[in-house]
């Protein structure tokens, strides 16, 4: 996928996506913000530079999955899916509203652009490799890529999944893991800690690149390259900032589910954020 | 009726499956490291449609899940109580749940249904996967009583874009049904016999002993009755029930545990629905587990489902 880069309008779109995100968690009541505005600059370089996709087409056979695992941090996804124009931006201000299309968690159902349902921790990496193992198979060209989160990390099944892929030499499949360094309870070091990460995945035979997953040019690099790796599965280690961009949570274990009791606290978090000439789109 | 022949239900479907599999590349079978010759023939003739996911059940359902989701018709086979317990979860999120949206056409064989592993203890005795899996919307549930049954329902699984949970017995029986037999999978049972007294109703392997009874028992010819149920969801409740009113006294008999929503749990509620006054007796497992060892025959007879206590309950209700 080749496409002009302007990293000023990426910029300014990545802070209109954090107004947006906070804005409807904050009028839902409550959300995971954390882990949805830690991937904002990840998901903005997949839809606009990596991942080819139809909007108006979203069930193309062609098209390159995106499993998001983590799936609590559906509000960024929906924002992507809404700016490339797979629905209608109107929508993203019903999040969890009633009879709304976007539930907190991503949802196939009901979202075009959605390619699994997820919300259950550890079982994405297993869905994205079937669909790989799938695409390898029927010599399809697409590429599956599988966001997990760090916490995430701990359940059992993203292991069975590793090797799994590194025996299938799924090469079509590139996991970024979003390492904020936070889960609910606390740091992923204190809780249960994932050191040395980026060994664990290269002892599972998969490929391994880190990146800082704010930095534009060094996302682009890295999720390019490891699109590129051949003969085994690729894992992306996405150096982030919990609630990156959100200043009353940011860098917190706090941030991962927020709760909005009242208007102060909503104008509190609006009023924290670094851009505020956003029109919303609701 | 019976005819010899022993086989085992895996083998009768993985014979099934390959000869679809040589017409149909969108077929796959994934297995977690289960071993048996018929599964070395299925590797070496389908290297890149057969794989071995390792002794990994929940990465055998989700990557079944990803497959099915890009079209393919995916058999699974795992062992009873680790498909349907370790991986309920994955199960009903990514097959039960997802198939509401898309479809999701994988087949789980689900292989040790009861005590098929009878001497290897209770952590291999399938006793709960019946009532779990009944309580899962969208999936069919299967629980064949022969291998002739068991092969039939390939085609049929094949068809229908839905996941589908197998209970097959994980010991080689004899067959109860001729091959040609055309078995109805939207009706979902068999009578084997009728009667005018008692019905007794049994599911799997069991229906093997207590056909054995119905015919060979003096009296009963005429006045027991037996349905062979082998599908519990969807299947044709009104039929089932029509044919439960034929009697004053039901005997539910499932090689599971009786009273938490099993066979007798679905029976209970055709009969109750009816209004009619018919008794309802439920042989099966009482609710503990097994620590004793030994043969299948011995198990079932310290549960209280062998032949005799079923003879004896039976007699009673001819008196």
């Amino acid at each position: 996928m080749s496409v002009k880069f302007d990293q000023c309008e990426a910029e300014r779109m990545a802070a209109e996506w954090r107004y947006i995100i906070t804005d409807m968690i904050c009028r839902a009541g409550s959300g995971h913000i954390g882990g949805a505005l830690s991937i904002v600059e990840i998901l903005h370089t997949l839809y606009y530079r990596i991942m080819n996709t139809d909007p108006e087409n979203p069930a193309w056979a062609g098209r390159d999955r995106l499993v998001l695992s983590k799936g609590h941090a559906a509000p960024v996804l929906y924002v992507a899916l809404a700016y490339k124009g797979f629905f209608p931006a109107a929508w993203l201000g019903t999040l969890n509203a009633d009879g709304t299309k976007l539930p907190s968690h991503a949802d196939a159902r009901s979202v075009p652009g959605i390619d699994a349902t997820t919300g259950s921790l550890g079982q994405g990496l297993s869905v994205a490799c079937g669909m790989a193992k799938a695409a390898k198979i029927n010599g399809a060209a697409n590429s599956v890529f599988c966001i997990i989160g760090d916490g995430e990390s701990n359940e059992g099944q993203n292991w069975e999944a590793a090797m799994f892929a590194a025996h299938n030499k799924l090469d079509n499949l590139v996991a970024i893991t979003d390492y904020n360094k936070f889960q609910i309870d606390g740091s992923t070091d204190e809780v249960l800690s994932l050191e040395p990460l980026t060994d664990k995945w290269r002892a599972f035979g998969w490929e391994v690149f880190e990146m800082n997953g704010h930095d534009w040019a060094d996302i682009y690099t890295t999720l390019s390259k490891a699109k590129a790796v051949k003969g085994k599965p690729a894992m992306v280690i996405a150096h982030t900032i919990k609630a990156k961009g959100c200043p009353v949570v940011e860098n917190t274990a706090g941030s991962h589910n927020i709760r909005i009791p009242d208007r102060a606290s909503y104008d509190r978090y609006l009023g924290s954020l670094a851009v505020q000439d956003v029109k919303l789109p609701y | 009726m019976t005819l010899p022949s022993l086989k085992t239900m895996r083998d009768a479907i993985i014979s099934s499956v390959a000869a679809k599999m040589l017409k149909d590349s969108s077929i796959y079978f994934l297995t977690a490291d289960l071993g048996a010759p018929s599964l070395d023939q299925l590797r070496h003739d389908f290297p890149d449609r057969f794989m071995n996911v390792g002794i990994a059940e929940q990465n055998l359902i989700n990557v079944g899940t990803g497959l099915a989701l890009e079209g393919c018709r995916v058999f699974v086979l795992g062992i009873a109580p680790f498909v349907s317990m370790r991986c309920f979860e994955q199960i009903r999120n990514n097959l039960a749940l997802l198939s509401q949206l898309r479809p999701v056409n994988i087949t789980m064989l689900s292989v040790g249904a009861g005590f098929s592993y009878e001497v290897s203890g209770p952590t291999h005795h399938a006793l709960e996967d019946l009532a779990l899996m009944r309580t899962l919307p969208n999936l069919e549930l299967f629980s064949p009583s022969d291998w002739v049954m068991a092969g039939a329902f390939v085609p049929y699984s094949l068809s229908q874009p839905t996941p589908k949970y197998c209970r097959l017995d994980g010991k080689p029986l004899p067959r109860i049904y001729p091959d040609s037999h055309a078995f109805d999978f939207h009706k979902g049972f068999e009578v084997l016999q009728t009667g005018d007294r008692v019905g007794l109703i049994s599911t799997g392997s069991l229906t093997h002993g207590v056909l054995e009874l119905c015919q060979n028992t003096p009296g009963w010819r005429d006045r027991v009755g037996l349905i062979d149920l082998f599908m519990f969801q969807p299947m044709d409740e009104t039929a089932l029930q029509n044919q439960l009113l034929n009697y004053s006294h039901i005997i539910t008999i499932e090689e599971g545990f009786t009273g938490k929503g099993g066979l007798d749990g679905l029976v209970n509620r055709l009969v109750v629905q009816s209004r009619q006054k018919i008794t309802v007796d439920a042989f099966g497992v009482p609710a503990r587990y097994l620590f004793e060892a030994g043969s299948r025959a011995y198990l079932r007879q310290a549960c209280g489902f062998g032949p005799d206590d079923i003879r004896r309950t039976v007699e009673q209700y001819l008196r």
